[in-house]
Parts: C-alpha cells; structure tokens; sequence
C-alpha cells in the first residue's frame, strides 16, 4: 500500500494548505488541535474576572464550554480569551461575585481591549 | 484454480451474490422496490451463519448510509443497496460519503421517482445524484451487475481511489428478470477484491484521528472540493486497471465504452443499461440491409468517460442519445448533455438528437428503435433539427 499523503500533520498552518496538502477526505491526524481554533472573535459579552473575590472554588471551571477558565496549581489565574464565547455561564454559577459580564465595547476602556 | 459454476439467476440475486463473496463487514439496508430482494437474499446468507456480516435493520435509508458512512470511516468493508426514494432519502448522506472519501458499495435497482407513483424501472432516481461524488456503473446485465459489483469493491478501496461506488442495475427488467450467469468460486473472487487497509480508520489505526472535520472559511473547504474532484477524475485508470483484473479471472471484457460495430457506423445511438440489447437488435437488422448502424454503451458513467465516447462516436454521420430520465429545465436529458459536451470539447459538430425513453418502466419496443434510426438519417440529411425528442410517448 502506496502513502501518497502525510499520515501524521501538524495543522497549525492549515490555513495555507493547498487541495494536495491535505489527506484524502480531510482526515486530521494531530490530536488536540481546536487549541489553534480561535473561537473568541464571537464574543460581544465578556466575564471579567475580580481576584481579590475568588475563592478558587472551580464552579466556572467545571461548568465553562469551552474550556476557558485557566488554572495553575489547582487556583485559577485567568480567562482565555482565545476561545471565550462570552456565555455568561461562568458568572451564573459564581457564588462570590468574583465575575461579572461588561459588554465587550466596554472592556476597550476597562482593560485596554484584547 | 477458478470453477465457475453456470446457474439461472436474477440480477439481485447476483447481487447478493457478489457482496457475500466479498466478505462485507458491514451492511446497513431497507427494503424498497426492486432492490429488496438483494438485501432479502443477503439477510438469508447471515441468517444461515455464511457471512460474518454485522446486518445493520435500520429504520429509513437516511439511517442506511448514515450508518455506512460510520462503518466505512471505522475501516469496515461496506455494502448496501438501495432504489428510487430510498436513494433519493439518502441526498445528504452521498456527498458526505464521497466528500468523506469512504469506500461503500451500493448497489441501486434504478427506478423511476415520484410523482406521479411509480415502482418500475428508469434512470430518474440514479441521475439525481450523478453531481454527488460517487463513481458509476451501469449493467446492462445480470452477469453484468455481478462483475461490476465485485470490481466496486476494490476500485472503491484502492488506495488512490478511497471513494464510495455505486454498481446500478435497471429495475425489475436486470433485477428480476432471469438469466444464464457464471458464480465464480468463493475463493477466487475473495482472492480478487482482497482485504480492506484503511489508512486512518477510526477504530484499530494507528492513532486518534478526526474524521468528517469543519472546514469552514478560510479556503480548506474549497480546495477539499478541489481535491474531491481529482480523485474521482483521477479514479479513471484505476477503474480500468480493476475491471482488466477481473477480466483476467472472468474471461468477460471490462471497457467504459462498449463500442458495438461504432467503427465503421454512420449512426450511432448511446445507450446506458439494459435497452442495449433491443438498440443492437436493431441496429443488426439495419445492418442487414446495408444501413451502417452502430451502438455505444456506456458502462462507466462517473467519471464521465469523455475521450472512450468520442472515440467511439466520431466517425458518424449522426448520433442518438438515449436518455432513461429527464433534466427537467435543462437543454437535453443527463446523457444527453454529457455526450453534446465531449463531442464539444474534442471540436466535433457531430448532429445529435436526443430521445427521453422508457420513463416509470414504460416499453422500448424495437420499433421505437428503428424510429431513431430512422430520424438520424433525417437528421444527417439535414432534414430534422437538433431539439429534444421522445420515444414510446402517444
């Protein structure tokens, strides 16, 4: 059996492949890759997050969709805007007041945008 | 050393035949008219233990290819079969299959659609997806359907192929009508189409892999296509090289073109399936009183065989183009724009008329035959235009 195409990819530049680049039927080999999938452009929310009021309970860790509560040394230490939606269900579920939902125009002035 | 054994069979049951000895891992059907009786055998051969077959009863033909576009991406050997309705409930899972590029062997009893009702046989439903990826093949015959769905087994799984086929056979005229056939022995036929080797199967490959992936903007989804349309233009040799092998074995020639005393022949009617038989009858009887009639069969639809067509063709004076289904709004019937485009493409101005035939089962007689032939003599002489055309209508 002839190999006419890559078996295993790296698809970060995917976006510059040509037709023959690609395995038959799009097939994608590299495990893991929606990381390079930037989701946050769809925002028009987005949860701004107080420290000073975390607990670190991890209530928005475990009900975040999209995987975008970050977390080091079980304590969370920020919010990947990468793929943030702006859900909102992260704010729902704080206990602590420690997140709240600005609409995105506003976070250009409060944060100095994204 | 192959033994054939010689029986009377049916176009379905060569069929069932063909997917038994092909060892199908995977085969998910519904009964429809007049392919149920290819399922219905094959139930039989897993009921009586002779295949190892997962029997996959689902509850429409939606769910048919949808679960053999499952069991093709897992790496599975993949068969079914279908008509009419049944195909045209499928429309969404065929251009998965094939922008998927899952090898799946589908047989289709090519029948007329609805409205008005009608269960018998014409090319209506198989035309309705011949823009969906799949490759084609029309039988003329039981024997025919036999051999073209052994070699859809390993065209499809080629390694440079990797696309879903479809082995057609006329409704109840090549499925149910009865005729003398040659059944290879198990072990030469398994011998020929060989074992499935996926290349990145979902289940037992070689790592995690992603099948049916978003491709949105950006441009992957456009040259994915780009790349769709050279594998299936590209499957040509490949085709050939599979239908040679089986000749080798079967002793029955594999051509895209059955170009029936074309050479020397002044008017020539294309024909796919089953009314090949009356046209060379026909054409026979012309001969005999020194009219130069020939007849192009065509046996490998998709890819369009362009270059065996007009090799065929471009000696004549005048073609008939038989159409078995319509492309309601367009200039001519599916065949028909097919065969005008090639002569086209190769720069001859060939005059053609084509004829939509046999709609929902009706009749070719011989003299509906003989009245094309009849009407390319006009047409050579100048004396008939170009336009669409009917034969067997009141």
């Amino acid at each position: 059996m002839t190999q006419t195409a890559r078996t295993y990819q790296d698809v970060s530049d995917f976006d510059s492949w040509k037709s023959t680049d690609f395995l038959p039927g799009g097939i994608v080999t590299d495990a893991g890759n929606s990381m390079l999938y930037i989701t946050g452009g769809w925002r028009s929310d987005r949860p701004v997050w107080d420290e000073e009021a975390c607990t670190h309970c991890m209530l928005c860790w475990v009900h975040c969709p999209d995987s975008s509560i970050l977390v080091k040394d079980q304590k969370m230490t920020g919010i990947d805007f990468d793929h943030c939606k702006g859900c909102g269900i992260c704010v729902l579920e704080c206990r602590f007041k420690a997140l709240e939902m600005i609409p995105e125009p506003d976070s250009l002035s409060s944060e100095g945008g994204n | 050393m192959a033994d054939v054994t010689v029986l009377a069979a049916t176009g379905n049951q060569m069929v069932a035949e063909a997917f038994r000895q092909a060892a199908v891992d995977v085969l998910a059907a519904y009964p429809i008219t007049p392919q149920t009786t290819i399922v219905e055998n094959y139930a039989k051969y897993v009921a009586d233990g002779r295949v190892h077959t997962e029997f996959v009863a689902v509850e429409s033909e939606h769910s048919a290819m949808s679960a053999s576009v499952g069991a093709s991406a897992a790496g599975a050997r993949v068969a079914t079969a279908t008509a009419s309705q049944g195909l045209a409930l499928m429309w969404e899972e065929l251009y998965i299959a094939a922008g998927m590029r899952l090898p799946i062997v589908m047989a289709n009893a090519n029948r007329a659609l609805s409205a008005p009702i009608n269960i018998h046989g014409d090319h209506s439903d198989i035309m309705g997806c011949r823009d969906s990826g799949w490759i084609i093949l029309f039988a003329e015959t039981a024997q025919e359907a036999y051999d073209n769905s052994l070699i859809s087994f390993r065209v499809a799984e080629h390694p440079e192929v990797q696309l879903p086929v479809m082995t057609t056979l006329d409704g109840f005229i090549t499925t149910h009508a009865m005729e003398r056939c040659e059944l290879m022995d198990d072990a030469t036929v398994l011998d020929y189409v060989g074992q499935r080797v996926p290349e990145n199967p979902l289940f037992n490959g070689p790592g995690p892999v992603g099948h049916g992936m978003f491709a949105s903007l950006g441009g992957s989804y456009f040259e994915l296509k780009k790349a769709q349309r050279a594998a299936i233009d590209n499957s040509a040799p490949f085709i050939q090289e599979a239908g040679d092998a089986w000749a080798e074995v079967s002793g029955r020639p594999f051509e895209f073109v059955d170009a029936w005393k074309c050479d020397d022949a002044d008017y020539i009617l294309v024909v796919l399936g089953s009314a090949a038989g009356n046209s060379r009858v026909v054409a026979e009887q012309l001969r005999a009183e020194g009219i130069k009639a020939g007849v192009a069969r065509i046996r490998l639809y998709r890819p369009f065989p362009a270059k065996e067509v007009v090799a065929a063709l471009k000696g004549a004076k005048a073609v008939g183009i038989l159409d078995r289904s319509d492309a309601f709004g367009a200039e001519y019937g599916p065949v028909g724009l097919d065969v005008r485009s090639a002569l086209y493409g190769e720069g001859l101005l060939i005059p053609t008329r084509n004829y939509i035939y046999g709609l929902g089962g009706a009749d070719v007689t011989l003299d509906a035959i003989h009245q094309a032939y009849a009407e390319l003599q006009e047409l050579a002489a100048g004396k008939l235009d170009q336009s669409l055309s009917y034969l067997g209508t009141r």
